[in-house]
Formats: structure tokens, sequence, C-alpha cells
């Protein structure tokens, strides 16, 4: 079994061969470490099963800590020292309302009502603050499902005692706050819960055998949902929905029917179903989703479509478009290139069978999701994969679409011009860049975790570790941001290195592909040998760890000027030195700006 | 009653990754490797989805070997036809 689709394995078939799943998906190469600790208030370890494959699934090799059984308050605020000594990346606080230890008397008041809340909050703040001061990683923690039984009835969502009211008050303050914590993510169990449906969801005899609080239908839908916020901080999210034209996001064959023939529209049941699935990409593109076309068609007629009165899709939505005759998954491939972008963070919808067997046999890093061929169940059956999960929302995920639509100008305006450099003004091109700070330091930890092509070490970092970089006195980090005329890009160069006497180790160097051949390193380059020299360093030392995809910046020190110092034959792996005392400034083309913020 | 034992054993080997695991009626947590009280529960769950059944508290409370749990099923699956 060479490789191993999990998304193909039923529920069944991973309960039954779990251990056996487990050692043929440990034998793959290049999974990435990281550290669990698990603080349960319920017999936590099929969870963890399950998220165990899961996570190897996905290219992760976890390791676990798990509470005893319900030890999760007494681990987090009263021994926390074996927690911090286990260094776990993530600390996952699963609770579940049979572990609510404060619920309001049947007989509560309104007035004491808040009371009773803030007292159960209290407990969880308390845990937070505790892992945050003695450990000082990640923490995922889930809220809480609607109550096994409502004694009130429909008034159990009304009345100050209540078990509903009083759940949907925590829920509330949970959401507030995650919000306000960046080291704080929630886990929507009440949500996850109502998708699975309750009754499907406790488990009385196994919380009375063995204090599992859920079926093992329960265990899963937590298992998927927390492994793909572990994929979001990790940024192995995908980033493009490639769809297919025909039968996927209009009825009919635009090319046998006509433009004026397509099923679009609110006329009928199935115009209905297709122009919901348009509304439904137009809003996962709004959230920072590219969306690409790929269809068997003629290109003028496939972009008639898109001028159908009743489409909610326009041409300009999509950041690629390829209708043409050519085979599917040549056409992903091409896409790919023109975004910059990896297909491993692509996803393709297509309803013919075939198609979609072609491009997963073709390109098995491509998520092909079994969506069918009824338009009505599209939305929901991508939506279950959770393959576009994110921590926050920034302003980068909102503009992100009309990032590459910028792009696209830009590369049209360089065809005008003969000389590189000529174009490279044209752009008017003024960067910041400067130490880390923390209004930029979620971007940074996104940023660390999201590049694979422009990366030099492919090192990862959470948000606590960046964070310690920049109190520990020991770092130099640096970053950068880069506008031009036709837009901002935003945050998009990341540079960190630790002293060592008077020399400055680069552990880090990578930068959003976004702004390829824009001199923008030269510039970073600038800067951070002006930084090393404030802080008396006179070399800097700069590092290449060769990766699948990060072959483009193999060359990256040479070009900069550093001297090749030694290369490891058998890994590639090289290391470079640059003397800063004769530096001279070479940024040509890009205006610095002075950092706005701190 | 025999070809209960043998579908038992296919649940077994996989669940404990031994392919060439022998079950017999007797065979109990002492004498097969592994078969400790969470491996328990993942061998439980594996049959009652195999076997579309749902064990109830005192059905799970009596169970001490391979046996028992052929017979429970057997019990199960005959009150289920009816």
């Amino acid at each position: 079994m060479e490789l191993l689709d999990l998304s193909r394995i039923t529920l069944e078939e991973m309960l039954l061969r779990r251990r056996g799943l487990r050692r043929q998906l440990l034998t793959r190469e290049g999974l990435q470490k990281i550290r669990v600790a698990v603080l349960g208030g319920s017999t936590t370890n099929e969870l963890v099963d399950l998220l165990e494959i899961l996570l190897l699934g996905c290219g992760f090799c976890p390791v676990f800590y798990q509470s005893e059984y319900g030890r999760y308050y007494e681990d987090a605020v009263l021994e926390p020292q074996t927690i911090a000594d286990f260094k776990p990346d993530i600390a996952y606080i699963h609770t579940c309302s049979l572990n609510i230890q404060g619920f309001p008397p049947v007989s509560c008041r309104e007035t004491d009502f808040g009371g009773f809340v803030q007292a159960e909050v209290n407990r969880y703040r308390s845990i937070w603050t505790s892992i945050s001061e003695a450990v000082g990683c990640q923490m995922v923690q889930n809220n809480f499902e609607p109550p096994f039984s409502a004694v009130l009835g429909n008034l159990d969502a009304v009345s100050p005692g209540g078990a509903t009211r009083f759940i949907n008050e925590l829920n509330r303050c949970f959401s507030l706050e995650a919000a306000a914590n960046p080291r704080l993510t929630l886990q929507d169990l009440f949500s996850i819960s109502a998708r699975v449906g309750l009754s499907h969801w406790y488990d009385r005899e196994r919380w009375f055998s063995y204090k599992i609080a859920h079926t093992v239908e329960g265990s899963f839908a937590i298992a998927s949902s927390l492994a793909a916020l572990v994929r979001a901080m990790y940024g192995r999210t995908r980033k493009v929905l490639v769809l297919d034209l025909d039968n996927t996001l209009w009825g009919g064959v635009i090319g046998d029917d006509g433009p004026d023939k397509i099923v679009l529209g609110r006329e009928t049941p199935l115009a209905e179903a297709y122009t919901a699935f348009q509304e439904y990409c137009l809003s996962l593109r709004e959230r920072g989703v590219l969306l690409a076309a790929c269809s068997k068609n003629d290109e003028e007629l496939a972009e008639q479509g898109f001028s159908h009165p009743d489409s909610v899709l326009k041409l300009e939505h999509f950041s690629a478009f390829k209708a043409n005759w050519e085979p599917k998954h040549e056409n992903i491939l091409e896409i790919a290139r023109e975004l910059s972008l990896s297909v491993d963070s692509f996803v393709f919808v297509d309803d013919n069978p075939a198609e979609r067997s072609i491009v997963e046999a073709q390109i098995p890093s491509v998520a092909v999701p079994n969506v069918g061929n009824d338009v009505a169940n599209y939305s929901s059956i991508i939506e279950a994969e959770r393959y576009f999960e994110l921590l926050s929302l920034g302003k980068e995920d909102t503009s992100r679409a009309k990032l590459y639509e910028e792009n696209a100008q830009r590369a049209q305006l360089e065809q005008k011009f003969a000389n590189y450099g000529e174009y490279l003004d044209s752009l008017e091109m003024t960067a910041e860049i400067g130490l880390f700070s923390s209004t930029y330091i979620e971007r940074i930890a996104q940023l660390t975790n999201k590049s694979n092509q422009f990366n030099l070490t492919t090192r990862r970092y959470t948000l606590a570790e960046i964070e310690d970089t920049m109190s520990d006195g020991r770092h130099i980090g640096i970053y950068g941001k880069l506008a031009d005329r036709f837009g901002d890009n935003g945050l998009v160069s990341v540079v960190l290195g630790t002293t060592e006497g008077r020399e400055l180790h680069l552990d880090l160097w990578l930068m959003s592909c976004r702004v390829l051949k824009r001199e923008m390193e030269i510039a970073t380059l600038d800067c951070l040998v002006e930084r090393a020299k404030d802080k008396g360093i006179t070399a800097i030392v700069g590092y290449y760890l060769p990766t699948a995809k990060n072959g483009m910046v193999a060359d990256h020190y040479n070009k900069l000027g550093f001297a090749l110092v030694s290369k490891d034959e058998a890994s590639g792996a090289t290391v470079w030195s640059l003397e800063t005392s004769n530096y001279a400034a070479r940024s040509r083309h890009i205006k610095i700006l002075e950092p706005v913020h701190g | 009653m025999d070809s209960l034992l043998t579908e038992v054993q296919d649940i077994f080997r996989a669940v404990f990754d031994q392919p060439d695991l022998v079950v017999v009626r007797e065979s109990n947590a002492a004498t097969i490797d592994g078969w400790d009280s969470l491996a328990h529960i993942n061998l439980i769950v594996a049959i009652e989805k195999k076997f579309q059944i749902k064990l109830s508290l005192s059905e799970l409370q009596d169970l001490k070997d391979a046996g028992d749990i052929i017979d429970l099923i057997h019990t199960k699956l005959k009150t289920k036809q009816f």
C-alpha cells in the first residue's frame, strides 16, 4: 500500500485496522513531528487514536501526552510542570457538557445567573492562564454541546436554571475569550455535535463503562475537526478551489445547449441549486479561497456562461481560467504554475467521476472530494472535508483574491518594458522593513508555516515561539511589507537569526512567492545587515536545507553575495557566510519607509 | 458457531495487528498480548460495528474471554432476526 488515502477508508475500517494503519503510515517519509498534550474531562484514548491516524494521514507525526481521566483541571492548574516537561506544541483541553461543574440550580434567579456563568468561565480562565504561563504553547479549547438532558424542555433555553441556557451563555463567553486571546483557539463542539446529531452523539453505556462521553462517530467528528485545526496552525490548509463548469457550476452543456440555455437562476429547483452552489463558491472566494476554472470546453463559449444574467460568479472572480481540450490534470498543473502555488493546496470539484479519477490518479496531492453529481450536495460535501479551515480571518484572507488579480495586472505591465529594472521602477514599490513587532506577530507565524517554495530552511514556528524570539535578546527577527502602485502585498518577508558571539546564524529566510523577482530580498538584506551591525555582528551565516519544494532558492545566498562555506554532498544542504564590515546597501528599486508600528 | 469464531478471530487479528493470532474460546486478556482495558474498548466497538449490534451495560460487564464474546454475539444475532 504505497499511497494510503484515508478519505477512502470508512470509520469502521479505521477503527478495526488502526494499529496496522498506524504502522503503515509511520513508514512514510518527511513526517513533521508535533507534540500534543490532551487534557481531558473524559477518557480520551479513542479520540487520540483517531486523531493520530488522521494527523499521520496529513503528514504529521504526533506524539501525545494524555492526562488521566478527568484530571484536566488538576494537570493544568496544580501540576502544570508535568505538561511543561512534555514540551507540547499544542495543548488541547477537551471537556464536554458532562464536565461542567457549576450548573445553576433549577430554581436559579435571573440576578444570580451571571455569577454561575462567571464562576465556570473563571475555572477555565485559570486553566488557560496557567498553561500560558507555565507551558507557553498554543491552546485549543472546545466549547460545549447542548446538555444530555434538558429537564425544562423548551424552557431549558430560557430559564436561568436551564442547563441549555447556561451552556449557551458559557459558549458565548468562550467565543469572546478566544477572539481576544491569539494563543487560544476555539473548537466549536457545539456545531460539531449538531452536525452529528445529539441522538448519535452521547453514548451512555460508554460513559458509565469507560467514561468515554461520545459515540465513535462523535469521537471521529471531534478528531477530524481537531486535525483540521492542526493543519491550519501549520499552514497546511488548501487555498484553491478548481471548478469544472458544465453540470458543476451550471446545469447543461454550454457547448451543446448554448450560453442562453444553461440552467441557472431561480426559475426551477435545479436552477436554484446551481445558483446556490455558485453563491457558496463566491463566499469561499470572499474569505480568501482562490477560484479557478478547469473545463473541457471552447474557451470563448465557456466564458460566455459567466455573462449569463443569472450567473452569480463573474469571469473576474476566477484567478485562473482554463477552458480547452487538454487533459484536466495538465490544466491543473498549469494553473498551479500561473498562481505560483503548489498543487497540494488545490481542491478539484467535478461532477464527472471519470475526470475526478484521472486527476486523483495523476496528481495524488490534489484533493478530489467525491461530490457525486447532485449539485444540491456539492457544498456540504466540500465543507465536511474542512479543506479551508482557518484560525483567524485576517485582512490577508479577505483580500487575497484581489492580490492575485493585481498580480495579473503587473504581469501585463511587465511585457511593456524592455529593461527589467525599468519595469521595477514603474511599479513604484515601497517597503516597510523592521524588527518583529506584536502587530504583525500572527501574520509572521502564519507565513513561517505556510511558505514552502521561497523558504531556505522550512522551519515552522508557533505564535508562542515567535513571541519568545522577540523577548529573549538573542534573536534578530525582521519582517518586510511591500506595496506598489497596484496595491499592498502585505507582510511578505520574514528573516530570523540567532546571535552567537559576533555571528548571526539565520534560522529562517522566507518570502511569499507573490513578490518573486521584485528585489525584495535585496532590500531585506540591506536592513538585516544594518540591524546586525547595530548589534556588533561581523558575519552573517545563512543555511539552505533542500526540500521537495524549495529548489528555487538553492542559489539565494550566492545571488546575495554570500560566500560558500560548506556543502553536505548527501543532503545538498549548504552553508554560506557574509562579512558585514564592507557591506554597502544595494537596494535600487524599492523605497524604504520607516515602520509605522513600534 | 465455528464460523463466528473465525469472524471474531479476524476482528482480533485486525485490532491487535497480529495476522497470525489464533483465537480459541478460552482466549482471554492474560493469553492475548495487548488485550488491556483500552484494547478491550476497541474490540467491543469493532464487534458492535461488524455485527451491527449494541451491547448493553449488563452484557458488557460479564465478558471474561473470547467464548463469552462469541456466545453473546450469537444470542444478540438470534434475537435480532425476530
